[in-house]
């Protein structure tokens, strides 16, 4: 209907294309580019072929690399368990759970660098009985992660449940109640399989959250000890920032951590795409 | 015997509210001690020896500049998300009833920017910004347009999608053209999608630490920024000016959560469901 819609492309589109195309287009062109270089600035970018990728598979980077699936895998079996024994208990029409409501969800709101220093106060007061604190192994590192992990996602994930449960229709309870269903049952036959769509958005949403993970990374334990408690958001900045003449392989490490999470986005499209498909 | 149960499930829920609150609780609580008393025994009411009254307040906000870094957060945050809602849902608007090549090309790669992860363009980005000169609080938000275009597009493209055209034909026929269609009929439509938008960007934005600690970080901090910026050399940090300054940082992000739950809540699941 608008035949000269095109003529107000400077004024709808401009404003957003030029933000774009600064913040993230062109330095997203330059990073994988820069990532078959060897650089130190920008303009000083010399090409090396695959070298930077060769020399990012180190043992730093392989073991943020199994260090973060592990969290991660462990953050989405727990976070999620918890978020749906919650929400269960939740939709239960018990008094006050409003309030409570409120209060599990709040954490997620609490940015990742304060987070981070909650917990470290927190964890390091514990393990002083052990006369030890979270710098000490990255087994202790990684609980910590955990821990502050689930105390910011359980909300989250508790409130999406809830929406979830809610939609299921009380008549589906009813009949299974009549047919003599028991509580295991109804919840096996009923419950889980109607509230699939929300534990997919759960499951891929905790997923992706865990693996970008850096500021709570940062300040819960900065990497210690020697770097092992980094999940490869850091490490890939530590690459960067914190050691000389790396830049090409922090860029070629970022370029692998970005096809990853572009796997996990895929992943989601294809289970999400396949039971719409099946509920049809 | 339901009762019974009830009271039970209630008494666990209680038990467990407290043990959320409980690592709020313990910062506020060390933020009153004296700092050399905080690492020993965290865990420990402050006594008269102990007890530091606002003396770590005091000196937190000095040492971090904290006033200054409260104010340029509330304006990065607010400038940012007022430039998103308006600018996105333009660009939106444009990208459904338009529908061309350009369009669409520029749809999806909008749609690709929100699976990168930051640390892909940290680098380059920050060169680019600094070369452009928008190593300031007001080029900064240029940078949070570029990022927050992603999602916020993708919202108001489907809530544009859901608005019949009907509506803007007779608009057209009385002669209106496509801007005063847009903000006088489509931009009043948008405000649940708007809420949704801006909350979700404003979350971000005001707990952002990496992209303003890189690029305006050296000159101008903000509260995330400021935070960090205690732990300074290892051993040597206030613990007392950091648990102030970790307080001071909830105090907004709860009073904003307490006056506008509801909307806050609703935004999230809608983020979530769609993102």
């Amino acid at each position: 209907m608008y035949k000269r819609l095109g003529r107000y492309f400077p004024i709808f589109m401009m404003p957003i294309l030029t933000a774009f195309i600064i913040a993230f287009a062109v330095p997203f062109l330059m990073g994988l580019y820069l990532s078959f270089c060897d650089f130190t600035t920008v303009t000083d970018a010399r090409l090396t072929g695959l070298s930077n990728y060769k020399e990012a598979f180190g043992d730093d980077f392989t073991h943020a690399l199994w260090y973060t699936a592990l969290f991660s895998a462990a953050s989405v079996i727990t976070v999620n368990l918890f978020a749906f024994v919650l929400a269960l208990l939740l939709t239960k029409g018990l008094k006050g759970t409003n309030i409570f409501r409120t209060v599990f969800f709040m954490p997620n709101l609490i940015g990742g660098i304060v987070l981070g220093y909650i917990w470290q106060i927190i964890i390091n007061g514990i393990l002083r009985y052990r006369g030890v604190d979270i710098t000490y192994s990255e087994a202790y590192g990684f609980f910590g992660l955990l821990v502050l992990t689930n105390w910011q996602l359980i909300g989250y994930m508790m409130i999406i449940y809830v929406a979830g449960l809610q939609n299921i229709p009380n008549e589906l309870r009813e009949a299974a109640a009549i047919d003599g269903a028991s509580r295991s049952m109804e919840l096996r036959h009923i419950t889980i399989p109607l509230i699939m769509p929300s534990i997919t958005v759960c499951t891929f949403l905790t997923l992706t959250n865990t693996f970008k993970l850096f500021d709570q990374n940062l300040a819960l334990t900065a990497g210690a000890p020697d770097r092992l408690s980094s999940l490869l958001a850091l490490d890939i900045y530590n690459t960067f920032y914190a050691s000389v003449g790396s830049e090409g392989v922090g860029q070629a490490k970022a370029v692998i951590f970005t096809v990853i999470l572009a796997f996990i986005a895929l992943l989601q499209l294809h289970v999400t795409a396949r039971r719409e498909r099946g509920n049809e | 015997m339901s009762k019974k149960n009830n009271a039970l499930l209630t008494a666990a829920l209680v038990l467990l509210a407290v043990i959320f609150i409980a690592p709020i609780a313990i910062v506020l609580m060390n933020s009153f001690k004296g700092q050399f008393f905080i690492t020993d025994a965290p865990f420990a009411l402050p006594n008269r020896q102990t007890f530091a009254g606002f003396e770590n307040y005091i000196n937190g906000i000095e040492k971090t500049g904290f006033i200054d870094a409260f104010v340029r957060s509330v304006f990065i945050t607010v400038v940012s998300v007022f430039g998103i809602l308006l600018f996105s849902s333009m660009a939106a608007w444009y990208i459904v009833r338009k529908n061309d090549v350009v369009s669409k090309v520029f749809y999806y790669a909008l749609i690709f920017s929100m699976i990168v992860p930051f640390q892909m363009v940290m680098f380059t980005m920050s060169k680019t910004a600094n070369t452009l000169g928008l190593e300031n609080p007001v080029g900064i938000t240029v940078l949070y347009l570029g990022f927050g275009a992603g999602l916020s597009v993708f919202m108001f493209t489907g809530f544009v999608r859901s608005i019949p055209i009907q509506l803007e034909e007779a608009a057209s026929i009385d002669g209106c053209g496509p801007i005063r269609t847009f903000f006088s009929i489509i931009f009043p439509i948008l405000k649940p999608t708007a809420i949704t938008v801006s909350i979700l960007n404003a979350m971000w934005i005001w707990n952002d630490y990496l992209l303003p600690y890189l690029v305006i970080g050296s000159e101008y901090r903000t509260i995330p920024v400021a935070v960090q910026y205690l732990q300074g050399g290892y051993g040597s940090r206030d613990m007392g000016a950091l648990m102030a300054m970790l307080v001071l940082a909830i105090i907004p992000i709860v009073i904003f959560y307490l006056i506008s739950q509801k909307q806050i809540i609703k935004g999230v699941i809608a983020g979530a469901v769609k993102g």
